[in-house]
């Protein structure tokens, strides 16, 4: 996993709530085994015009001009603004994939659904929450600036407009530290596996019926 | 002891290690494992040279991607069949059981899970699936994750997780005559939103809750991530343990006994603290009809479709308007004079056993509407199609020109060859309205099997409690 420490970058907003994973990547792209390659599908049903099945070539697609992200300004945007319980729905993390494939790093909402949230932070995106009414005055810069930009500290937890204005942010420590280091998980867990046998050498007693053989 | 509730008293049991953030190492009883969330984990076991955990505890069958036709010649999507191929090669290499296509047991993975006694009260069940708090209903700790967790799963049987606030819904009283488990959790989206259940998990109680059968109680509990709740639970009561006896994964005999005797202890303690509280009477749940593109878009069969202008809040008003203009539908309209082009009968919401025969029971005698173009009637599983068929179920649908299909996640998010058309309108038992879920343009509405039975009948949605 790529680390996260600072960015400063230019800013797209999805002026939209409920965003479920069906729309930012859809279906049939699900079918892939790998991790990689979903940015040109991301948003698929916004973003293009004709329906889009895996294995097309992508860029010979009909585009739909009125999406934000196909909008000339917003190209090479690695922040995304966006509304109330973005990535509902679905655990696919594809979902995440996508947004990183496509470019994002940060995004910024006052709310996420639980699983998809979880998800961003193992895969080296921060989703940051700030509250409504700051979002209002950040989709609102966003729309009358051209290549507005934010800068995004991770260590300091703020975030930072182009006039200076500075924003604070809550994040777990625990995910703080993964970001900034790039560290998954599996690896710190395993250090614990003493931990987790004598955990099931335990419940082997308390509860055999648990480890009965599937 | 503090007085618990029932999440507190699973979570607590599960705990191998705390850390100093509150975040904890919670051990894994049962990971199920399907084709579409998992060959990205495996391929980081096979990277970092890890084994898998603990074989025995998970449980693989291959669900989204499979054909309900014609089994016979495997699967015509090459890109599907590779997926489906892949999940078979893992299972194998990582000495994992599989139902794989063509086993009578394999079907959709949170219907085969309870039905194989493979989930079990007292267990922390996770999959790659959101709607793996289906499993809850048993008075397990069930949740849905990414694919990253799925590896950490299978690679250390455990996840890293920080505890949620709890939630109780009680549905207080008894529903009427006509209204089912499928009514009930629409009417409680409805009651407290997409994202209500955001942070909490939630526990179903209640007089309505408890008089459901136990399948019920998985629609109810499958549809708490639509509220925005990774885990939906219902406390263990005698019917949770006479559900579970004698199925082939259950325990047996002596271990039987202790089994049991700690399954009674699954229910929040009486004085036990919830951080929130939501009370709904049954008596005034009516069959339910989502009319956009989430499921808290919802009303009653005898409404009428909203009319944004009503509504105060501009970014909900904006979405209603856009809901509307999706689903091709004018503020106003009586639910009832809104016309189907197809019919989906199945998901791991509303294919088991008990939604097929209310579906049944409404088709009787009965033909599908010409203006209908399909109806799919698709089983959870290869066990619940041949429990349907004995009881001749099929033969019911068959007459009234429903289509008997092959057991998976079908017409739910189509990602096999069953979908809908741009700009066709389905009534369908699933879970999501989603713009595109069945279907690129294609329209949702979500209901219950016997409504859903009945609009394939009328041609649209009708009130099944009129229904002769």
């Amino acid at each position: 996993m790529e680390k996260l420490t600072a960015l400063t970058g230019l800013v797209a907003p999805l002026d939209r709530a409920n965003v479920d994973t069906d729309q930012i990547i859809p279906k049939q792209y699900l079918k892939s085994i790998h991790r990689a390659g979903f940015g040109p599908t991301l948003f698929d049903d916004w973003r293009y015009l004709d329906p889009g099945e895996p294995g097309m070539d992508h860029s010979q697609r009909r585009i739909n001009p009125a999406f934000v992200l196909n909008q000339s300004r917003y190209q090479g945007a690695q922040i995304l603004l966006a509304r109330d319980n973005f990535g509902c729905g679905s655990s696919r993390e594809h979902a995440p994939w996508a947004l990183l494939d496509y470019g994002f790093r940060v995004i910024i909402a006052p709310s996420y659904a639980d699983i998809f949230f979880n998800n961003c932070f193992n895969n080296g995106i921060l989703p940051i929450v700030l509250p409504a009414s700051i979002m209002d005055r950040l989709f609102r810069e966003t729309l009358a600036t051209p290549g507005y930009q934010l800068s995004v500290d991770l260590a300091a937890q703020r975030v930072t407009t182009p006039s200076g204005e500075s924003f604070g942010f809550e994040i777990d420590e625990f995910r703080k530290y993964k970001l900034l280091n790039g560290l998954d998980d599996i690896g710190l867990s395993l250090q614990h596996a003493e931990a987790i046998k004598a955990y099931e050498a335990r419940r082997r007693v308390e509860a055999p019926w648990l480890f009965l053989g599937m | 002891m503090n007085a618990r509730t029932l999440y507190d008293k699973l979570w607590d049991a599960h705990v191998v290690r705390r850390r100093d953030d509150g975040s904890c190492l919670l051990y894994i009883d049962r990971q199920l494992v399907h084709e579409v969330t998992s060959p990205q984990a495996f391929d980081g076991l096979r990277l970092a040279q890890r084994e898998v955990w603990r074989q025995a505890a998970n449980l693989a069958t291959a669900d989204h991607n499979v054909p309900t036709t014609d089994r016979s010649r495997g699967i015509a999507d090459p890109v599907s069949r590779v997926q489906v191929e892949t999940l078979d090669n893992n299972c194998a290499e990582f000495g994992i059981t599989e139902f794989k296509m063509g086993d009578i047991r394999q079907g959709i993975v949170h219907v085969i899970g309870p039905e194989e006694g493979a989930t079990l009260p007292g267990m922390t069940v996770v999959c790659g699936d959101s709607h793996t708090s289906t499993h809850g209903a048993l008075g397990a700790l069930a949740f849905g994750i990414g694919t990253s967790e799925v590896e950490h799963a299978l690679a250390t049987q455990c996840l890293v997780q920080k505890k949620s606030k709890n939630m109780l819904v009680s549905v207080d009283g008894r529903v009427g005559p006509g209204v089912t488990a499928k009514d009930i959790v629409l009417a409680i989206i409805s009651e407290i939103g997409t994202a209500g259940g955001t942070g909490y998990a939630i526990e179903f109680g209640g007089e309505a809750i408890h008089a459901l059968s136990v399948e019920g109680r998985m629609t109810v509990c499958n549809m708490a991530i639509e509220a925005g709740a990774r885990a939906g639970m219902v406390a263990v009561d005698e019917q949770t343990i006479e559900y579970v006896r004698g199925r082939p994964y259950a325990p047996k005999g002596d271990l039987w006994e202790l089994a049991v005797s700690a399954w009674r202890d699954l229910h929040s303690d009486a004085d036990a603290k919830f951080d929130h509280i939501v009370r709904l009477g049954a008596a005034s749940i009516k069959p339910q009809v989502t009319w956009g593109t989430s499921p808290e878009m919802v009303v009653a069969v005898d409404a009428r479709v909203p009319d944004p202008a009503q509504e105060s809040d501009p970014v909900k008003r904006e979405g209603m308007t856009r809901a509307l203009h999706y689903m091709a539908l004018q503020a106003g309209t009586p639910i009832t004079e809104i016309k189907v082009d197809k019919v989906f009968i199945g998901s791991c919401t509303n294919s088991r056993i008990e939604d097929l025969r209310a579906a049944a029971a409404v088709a009787q005698g009965h033909k599908k509407a010409d203006n209908v173009k399909q109806v799919l009637i698709v089983p959870g599983s290869g066990l619940v199609k041949q429990q349907a068929e004995q009881e001749g179920l099929d033969e019911i649908f068959t007459a009234a020109g429903f289509e008997w299909r092959e057991p998976g996640c079908s017409m739910c998010l189509a990602m096999n060859a069953d979908r809908l058309e741009p700009g066709e309108r389905c009534a369908s038992t699933s879970n999501r309205n989603f713009e595109g879920r069945q279907g690129a343009g294609g329209r949702t509405h979500l209901v219950s099997p016997a409504m859903a039975a009945a609009a394939a009948v009328a041609g649209h949605f009708v009130d099944v409690r009129e229904w002769h």
